[in-house]
């Protein structure tokens, strides 16, 4: 039977289709993993949007991972988790900002975006001199952002 | 459960997040500037997967697939009220309707957070991270040009004139209005729109902008059973095309 650890490091492959650098147990998309008696391996996730077009081809590429690997699975996407910005852990965060993302910041209870959005730290320079310009950018998860100090654009995993 | 009571309330929602999300993309390439563009673009990609995940709600209680419920109805079997299916006009239009549907959009996920019926309470919890862009990205625009310069306080003056009959017809009371209360399913429309009214009364107290007084219009209904005006259709036509043309290809 396949220990959790070898399970995490099989899963540690599949990666956000658009940000190639941060896996989806690093994003909480892969938000619970059991291993049941029989062997089978039962994984949920669910998406960082309801209209996020890359979900069905992540789940096609875990069962990809896991068929082989010879692992029994059963992998299923729902809405008993909703998914949160908070749920992205540690490793995840720093990925994201070597990838140029500034990453979310983390909030209790309801998310208060005009702070949240304000201030941004840039990812490239880590000045705090930046302006919001979008809410929305180049896909659902992302704002757009521009900094001050070193004079770019850059993009924020939106906190949710 | 009262099925029929839940289907009613889940269709309606899902169509007017389906419907005013193809409005949304009808700006796609002519936003008045770019990030205008990528704003209602991503609205769009939003409240259709929004919809699409109602309509997978509506499957399990014995509705057809999503895909065929979304792409195989003619206007009169469309529930979402009349104010998201009107052309997106010019820009100040498409903005005051953004602004109305989305501030009560938002409100009826905070109030179906609680609904006693589970995978709504769950959907609830999800959309309503999302929404709050939405709103956050009306209200921006709203109290900016809702006090900038004489031509961006009348079009938007006029659009609200407009728009806002239109907008109290969100609120038609449901045939089932109070089993859907009695099971806990939903708050109503009623409650709703004493919520809706004082939010949107707070942003535009921030502008220029003044509400018509709701005592002298007649709101604007009917979308609910079905009455549509004449641009629900064509909508419709436009975005079935590809489907009609191969109605059995996998993609």
């Amino acid at each position: 039977m396949v220990t959790r650890e070898t399970l995490l490091e099989i899963l540690e492959s599949v990666k956000d289709p658009e940000i190639p650098t941060v896996s989806l147990v690093d994003l909480g998309v892969i938000y619970n993993i059991e291993i049941e008696e029989s062997g089978v391996v039962h994984i949920q996730m669910t998406p960082t949007f309801a209209g996020c077009p890359a979900l069905r081809f992540m789940q096609f590429e875990v069962e990809r991972v896991l068929t082989e690997h010879g692992i029994l699975h059963k992998v299923e996407v729902n809405f008993e988790q909703a998914w949160s910005s908070n749920l992205v852990t540690d490793r995840g965060r720093e990925r994201l900002k070597s990838f140029g993302l500034a990453p979310p910041p983390r909030f209790i209870g309801e998310p208060d975006l005009e702070k949240l959005l304000h201030k941004v730290p840039c990812p490239f320079c880590d000045s705090v001199n930046t302006d919001l310009r979008n809410p929305f950018g180049p896909t659902l998860c992302r704002s757009m952002h521009y900094c001050n100090d070193c004079r770019q654009m850059f993009e924020q995993f939106k906190p949710v | 459960m009262k099925p029929e009571a839940l289907k009613e309330l889940i269709y309606k929602m899902a169509d007017d997040l389906l419907i005013l999300g193809h409005r949304n993309s009808e700006w796609t390439g002519i936003g008045p500037l770019l990030e205008e563009d990528i704003a209602f673009s991503s609205m769009a990609q939003d409240k259709v997967g929004q919809a699409q995940n109602l309509y997978q709600i509506l499957h399990s209680l014995g509705e057809s697939e999503p895909d065929i419920v979304a792409f195989t109805r003619n206007a009169p079997q469309f529930h979402n009220c009349q104010l998201v299916e009107l052309p997106i006009g010019e820009y100040d239009f498409s903005l005051v309707r953004h602004f109305l549907f989305d501030t009560a959009d938002a409100l009826r996920w905070e109030m179906l957070t609680t609904s006693s019926y589970e995978p709504l309470a769950q959907v609830a919890k999800k959309f309503q991270g999302e929404i709050r862009y939405h709103v956050l990205h009306a209200k921006t625009w709203i109290t900016q040009l809702g006090s900038a310069t004489e031509e961006s306080i009348s079009r938007l003056q006029l659009a609200l004139n407009y728009a806002f009959p239109f907008a109290l017809g969100i609120f038609e009371s449901s045939p089932y209005e109070k089993e859907i209360i009695a099971e806990g399913y939903f708050g109503g429309e009623e409650l709703l729109k004493e919520k809706w009214m004082e939010k949107i009364k707070s942003v535009l107290n921030e502008t220029q902008l003044i509400l018509p007084d709701e005592k002298i219009i007649t709101p604007v209904l009917g979308g609910r059973v079905g009455i549509h005006t004449e641009h629900l259709q064509p909508l419709l036509d436009e975005m079935t095309e590809v489907v009609a043309l191969e109605p059995h290809a996998e993609w």
